[in-house]
């Protein structure tokens, strides 16, 4: 394999390892399932976009062509991570987990966790119907 | 060079779900345990792929999308659970 090629899918490999353990550590110790959403969502998000690139840039100088599976699932991730980690943020404020003592704004929790989505606009036929 | 990566990331990933698993143990309440759940699937991508590298094949990257897409559903599936008590309303 090239060196060149070979040098830089490691140090991009290696970068994403790094972040994804960052996550890893963060989601052990930090004190808060508030705080703990942050390390996960964020660090490991890049630390895979890191692991996917560098599996693109292997497979394409092996197999000789572009391979795009990879952005694919690079994409999916990306788009998906904020999703779930706002379910789960909603899910621990409908619990009632208590966050701890210093965090700021504790009185929005009740105007948070009251609110839902806007309510679906009236159409035509829901009119009709009594 | 790249065996050398291969073989650091690897021992990497392994820290990570023993930190994450110790997480998904402890976590004191559900909302800790679905996200340890949802990292660990990060996880298991990366070993995926990184097991794809190390034996020079192409063929693991459906197994990675659909492990991607089950850890997605699944967390949203535990999430909805948690909020409304059922699933499909």
């Amino acid at each position: 394999m090239n060196f060149y090629v070979e040098a830089i899918a490691s140090a991009i490999l290696v970068f994403g390892g790094v972040f994804l353990l960052v996550g890893s550590i963060g989601l052990a110790r930090l004190p808060d399932v508030y705080m703990r959403l942050h390390a996960p969502t964020k660090a490991t998000t890049l630390g895979i976009a890191g692991v996917l690139i560098a599996s693109c840039i292997i497979q394409s100088y092996r197999q000789e062509s572009l391979s795009i599976s990879e952005l694919l699932i690079t994409l999916f991730l990306i788009i998906t991570a904020p999703i779930a980690a706002n379910m789960i943020a909603k899910a621990a404020l409908h619990h009632e987990i208590d966050p701890i003592e210093r965090t700021k704004g504790q009185e929005l929790i009740a105007t948070a966790k009251e609110r839902t989505s806007p309510p679906a606009p009236e159409t035509e036929a829901g009119k009709e119907t009594p | 060079m790249l065996d050398i990566a291969i073989q650091i990331v690897g021992l990497i990933l392994c820290v990570s779900l023993i930190l994450t698993l110790y997480r998904l143990l402890v976590g004191p309440k559900l909302p800790d345990r679905i996200l340890a759940l949802d990292t660990m699937f990060i996880h298991g991508i990366a070993l995926i792929l990184l097991y794809g590298i190390a034996i020079e094949n192409a063929i693991y990257f459906e197994a990675a999308l659909l492990i991607a897409m089950l850890g997605f559903v699944s967390t949203s599936a535990l999430c909805k659970y948690l909020l409304r008590g059922d699933i499909i309303e």
